[in-house]
């Protein structure tokens, strides 16, 4: 189970995300919604500690996330997947090397360490590989550069190098918001089918309410970094919407106050 | 007045405001500038007197390392005053130092390459793993940097003995430093999208190094590394003046003892080698670049 304790950021004087306490069972899907700047990228990438959170705690079946370091936090890392708005694949390499990357942290043994840096990867890590690609209908791009890809097979490439990775959570944020009508339901049946299938507890940042409602569990509203909503899709009515997403927010900030704006790409980057 | 045309009026005023300071601004640097530069001129002593006093003579200087040539015999043997063969009666010698000069430069960028490969990484500040990692390789390009490479020359031929091994390390040494820099700055400019997504999957610093961020600079590493080469050419025939092997000490040589036709034939050679050298490494540079770039 994953829990969240009181977790908080502060970037400087702004509150991204404001004391949020949150239990998630194993193999639930939890879309997490709000506007832009509502705390929801910061929230999840503090569960992977991309971004340190201020105070609070994460906790993955009773074990505190928030302590680990090093070879630890790594580990940790490759059993939450993240997948990324804006994919986060290599462009150059190709779609194989880029779903091996998942790989990367699962490899023992005395040799892994260089045998990881020049990129020799098993036969059968390259076979694990391929019959992901193969499930998504990629297996035939498996040596172009990833760059020669569209939007929604890129994104569908991150999803593969997530599944390499065995991962117990995902966390995807934002998985849709580059991508077509078409490819942003492939995408979302994909986390859905992971985590049907699979039995993989799913974190997903959207903000639109229809796709939450379409493919997931449980919804989480986000408003100014405060839980506002935590309930089924059908409790979600549209006095609580307005909650969310309307305009007269209860203790809105004014016109001057100060903007909540989404940490910018790299900018806690981890070291 | 209309609101809208107010709000042009307020506009333009703004508008005009800006460029008035900008103007001022760029008046005052102009002024301060010029003021350094006669300044520095002064304390450099740079007279324009001397200038053109001095001038003359680096003419004087070019007529005096001209061979004398002479039509009649121009194709004739060694032993003929006047020839081409006359002028460079000693071409074997200096074709075997000129081939030794080009391996010394090829080891010495080799060297500085890998070397600066490794630095850059903690040298570059997006990706550096700690202020201590980010400082101390920084500054130690600085320093290698810094020292020009005679220098550093001079220092290890007085620890390994004259020869080019000397020669090799120092170019080395200073290629790092240079090429280091230039390598910590394209990683600079590298994408972090990738990087993210290679820690995210639980890979160590320097798998995401690797796999992140390698295959994106690599073509502008590449490219940088080339050109280094063509000026370690150049290096590498200089550095002979303080014994560290090369076609240099012939040089050095040639000019201390006014062998003024010699020194004519040896800089000509040079020049004809860095011109090899970088045509051959445009041609090198463009392949690698567009095979890295092509596979669309």
């Amino acid at each position: 189970m994953l829990e969240l304790q009181g977790l908080t950021r502060r970037f400087g004087t702004v509150t991204a995300v404001d004391a949020v306490s949150l239990a998630v069972p194993d193999g639930q899907m939890v879309g997490i919604v709000g506007r832009s700047g509502a705390g929801k990228s910061t929230l999840l990438r503090m569960v992977n500690r991309l971004t340190e959170p201020s105070a609070g705690r994460v906790l993955w079946d009773g074990r505190d996330i928030t302590a680990l370091r090093g070879r630890a936090l790594r580990d940790w890392r490759a059993d939450c997947a993240m997948i990324f708005q804006q994919f986060n694949l290599v462009q150059r390499l190709d779609v194989l090397t880029n779903v091996l990357i998942g790989r990367l942290n699962r490899r023992r043994g005395p040799l892994a360490g260089l045998t990881g840096l020049l990129g020799l990867f098993t036969a059968e890590e390259r076979a694990r590989a391929l019959g992901l690609l193969d499930r998504f209908g990629l297996a035939e791009a498996a040596l172009q550069r990833a760059e020669t890809l569209s939007g929604g097979q890129q994104q569908r490439v991150a999803i593969c190098r997530a599944l390499m990775q065995e991962p117990k959570v995902i966390l995807a944020d934002e998985p849709i918001a580059s991508l077509d009508p078409a490819n942003a339901e492939a995408v979302m049946q994909a986390l859905r089918q992971a985590n049907r299938e699979q039995g993989l507890t799913v974190l997903c940042n959207l903000h639109q309410i229809e796709v939450a409602r379409a493919h997931c569990d449980r919804i989480l509203g986000l408003r100014q970094g405060r839980v506002v909503f935590d309930g089924p899709p059908a409790a979600l009515d549209a006095e609580r919407e307005e909650a969310i997403f309307g305009d007269t927010a209860p203790a809105a900030p004014g016109p001057s106050g100060p903007a909540r704006a989404p940490a910018p790409p790299g900018a806690a980057l981890v070291r | 007045m209309t609101a809208a045309a107010s709000a042009v009026a307020r506009g333009e005023a703004a508008f005009r405001a800006a460029r008035r300071r900008k103007r001022s601004a760029a008046l005052l640097g102009a002024a301060i500038l010029l003021g350094c530069f006669l300044l520095s001129a002064w304390i450099a002593e740079a007279d324009p007197a001397t200038l053109r006093a001095g001038l003359p003579r680096i003419g004087e200087y070019f007529r005096r390392i001209l061979p004398t040539l002479r039509w009649e015999v121009l194709f004739a043997g060694t032993g003929t005053e006047g020839s081409l063969a006359f002028w460079f009666y000693r071409l074997d010698s200096w074709a075997l130092l000129l081939w030794e000069t080009a391996q010394m430069a090829a080891l010495a960028t080799l060297t500085g390459f890998a070397a600066a490969a490794l630095l850059a990484f903690p040298a570059a500040r997006n990706l550096a793993p700690g202020p201590l990692a980010y400082h101390l390789a920084r500054r130690s390009l600085e320093g290698l940097r810094t020292v020009p490479d005679l220098v550093i020359a001079l220092i290890l031929v007085w620890a390994f003995g004259v020869g080019p091994l000397a020669g090799i390390l120092a170019i080395a040494l200073h290629s790092t430093g240079a090429l280091g820099k230039l390598f910590a700055e394209a990683i600079e400019n590298a994408d972090l999208g990738p990087w993210e997504g290679v820690r995210a999957a639980g890979g160590s610093w320097a798998q995401a190094c690797r796999f992140a961020v390698l295959p994106q600079v690599l073509p502008n590493l590449l490219s940088y590394g080339l050109l280094r080469f063509e000026i370690n050419l150049r290096s590498a025939s200089v550095i002979g003046f303080v014994g560290a092997g090369g076609i240099g000490e012939e040089l050095y040589t040639a000019i201390a003892s006014n062998y003024y036709e010699e020194v004519s034939a040896i800089v000509l050679l040079i020049i004809l080698a860095v011109a090899c050298v970088d045509l051959l490494s445009e041609r090198v540079r463009h392949r690698v670049i567009g095979a890295m770039e092509g596979a669309r």
